[in-house]
């Protein structure tokens, strides 16, 4: 099978009474005649990179390349010991964790794209909030990687995931809606209420640019990543309670893939428009660059 | 290019900033490694301009350089690559270049070693997927996703009649196969992905049993 429709997924998962990770590990068996207990096994060593960039910018500061971002994972850790928060502890918790991968990220360290780098901090933000509030085991999570590939796979092969093609929507919403669908499955949602998850997470990142200052993965990425993990956990819950994406899943992600083609290509990865054409935005790319640099 | 696997969307596991600018700049510097098939000795990298651009700020010069030197997407020590070609005496060069119509990021990269030389364009496609144009300046394509061998030989009558016959006869099956050449009868270049991993005797059973063939590299698959 290729996974092109989510309504497909869906009804085969529902026909088979399986889940949807486990459709995506039968097929990653057959493609790559590896067995399943080392297809598991390759996902969980990538679950602990994930783990590691999800921990290392909340305990201690971690810096970009450039020096124009981070240290905010860590702030966030500690305002989280104050108690204070508007936001539940292991929801700012997902935050912290989401900051951290791409603090680490622009840091040059090592991370797991998911989708893509610029991206890679909410799927494990959630992930890793999730092992330890100790509701879920480490293999519990690693099965739910499965869902969220599912559901990436969907979106890549009928919409696209990168910025420069489909603006950050295509990167940051696909990474929210992955997630927000991944763990509906975990939480005991059946393959619809997924679909709904998706949908939902979707819709609220659409028509979202990407405009990195300086055209650098930082300066919107960062923050992007720690707000849409609370996103992604807001749209799994709103799926569990029952609401429903009353536009399809498929039909929001077609209509992702229209909106990016309709965006400029100042709004696509190209550093030129949106908070990168900002006062602020001109003068730090100047700063990272040592000059002038011509805009195309 | 559709994708496939789970893993193209969980993964890479890379050093960051940027899966385009970064990990599939490793990835395109890996390539060329394992095609020139012995250790550099200097290198010469061609960016378009979206590419140059911005190749500071996301590394991409670093991670190119990791790559050609054979390290992962996930080395640690792609962010000190530029020290360490310094200290094993890789001499390198960036400049910036219109390729052609390609696609925005892409780059061409002149490897020299003690015996050969690689003339390579790629493009970075996104999310750390890579693909070839170029080789040799004929245009090849292939991603490096599979195990890959890269025949070199004249072009005659019967030179994929007798490659097909050893690969099957081998136990290998075929994925994808072309064949460049620069005329008749010249040199050409055929690259033929299998979905089997690459034995080392198979090049010796190659080199024997196919008489146009001068010689073979293999990309072994991600």
């Amino acid at each position: 099978m290729s996974f092109t429709h989510l309504h497909e997924l869906i009804r085969m998962a529902d026909e088979k009474q399986t889940s949807i990770a486990n459709l995506m590990l039968e097929v990653e068996i057959e493609q790559s005649l590896h067995t399943e207990k080392e297809i598991l096994e390759r996902m969980n060593r990538q679950f602990f990179v994930m783990e590691e960039a999800a921990r290392k910018g909340v305990e201690t500061p971690v810096y970009s390349r450039t020096g124009l971002t981070g240290g905010d994972a860590h702030r966030v850790g500690a305002y989280l010991k104050r108690g204070t928060s508007f936001l539940a502890p292991q929801t700012l918790q997902a935050m912290s964790f989401a900051l951290s991968v791409n603090e680490v990220n622009a840091g040059m360290g090592r991370i797991v794209a998911t989708p893509t780098a610029g991206s890679a901090g909410i799927l494990p933000g959630v992930f890793i909030s999730l092992l330890d509030s100790g509701r879920y085991s480490r293999e519990d999570l690693v099965r739910a990687l499965f869902t969220a590939a599912a559901l990436g796979l969907v979106i890549a092969n009928s919409a696209s995931i990168s910025g420069a093609a489909g603006g950050c929507q295509a990167e940051i919403g696909s990474a929210t809606a992955m997630t927000a669908g991944a763990i509906v499955e975990l939480g005991g949602g059946t393959p619809t209420q997924v679909g709904h998850a998706v949908g939902l997470a979707l819709k609220n990142s659409l028509g979202l640019v990407c405009d990195p200052v300086g055209g650098l993965v930082e300066i919107p990425c960062i923050i992007r990543n720690g707000l849409h993990a609370v996103t992604a956990l807001a749209a799994a819950d709103m799926a569990l309670a029952g609401v429903k994406s009353v536009i399809p899943a498929d039909e929001v992600i077609q209509a992702m893939y229209a909106i990016g083609n309709a965006m400029p290509e100042s709004l696509r990865e190209t550093g030129l428009g949106g908070l990168a054409a900002t006062p602020t935005g001109k003068a730090l790319r100047e700063r990272v660059f040592g000059k002038k640099v011509e805009t195309e | 290019m559709k994708y496939q696997s789970a893993f193209e969307m969980i993964g890479p596991v890379m050093v960051g900033p940027s899966s385009s600018h970064t990990a599939g700049a490793v990835r395109i510097g890996n390539l060329a490694r394992e095609i020139l098939n012995e250790e550099p000795r200097s290198v010469e990298f061609r960016l378009m301009g979206s590419f140059y651009e911005t190749y500071q700020g996301h590394g991409t010069d670093l991670a190119l350089l990791a790559g050609v030197m054979g390290y992962s997407t996930d080395h640690p020590a792609v962010s000190e690559a530029d020290k360490r070609a310094t200290e094993v005496g890789l001499v390198y060069t960036f400049k910036k270049e219109h390729l052609g119509f390609f696609h925005p990021n892409t780059v061409a990269v002149l490897l020299h070693g003690d015996r050969h030389n690689v003339d390579l364009i790629a493009s970075s496609l996104g999310g750390g997927k890579v693909e070839v144009q170029e080789l040799d300046g004929l245009s090849i394509r292939f991603s490096g996703e599979k195990n890959t061998l890269i025949l070199y030989h004249a072009d005659q009558q019967g030179f994929l009649a007798k490659v097909s016959h050893v690969l099957d006869s081998e136990g290998y099956n075929i994925a994808r196969l072309s064949l460049e050449r620069w005329r008749r009868g010249g040199y050409a270049i055929t690259v033929c992905e299998v979905d089997e991993e690459i034995r080392g005797d198979l090049l010796e059973i190659l080199h024997t049993k196919v008489s146009q063939l001068k010689d073979v590299r293999v990309v072994r698959s991600l």
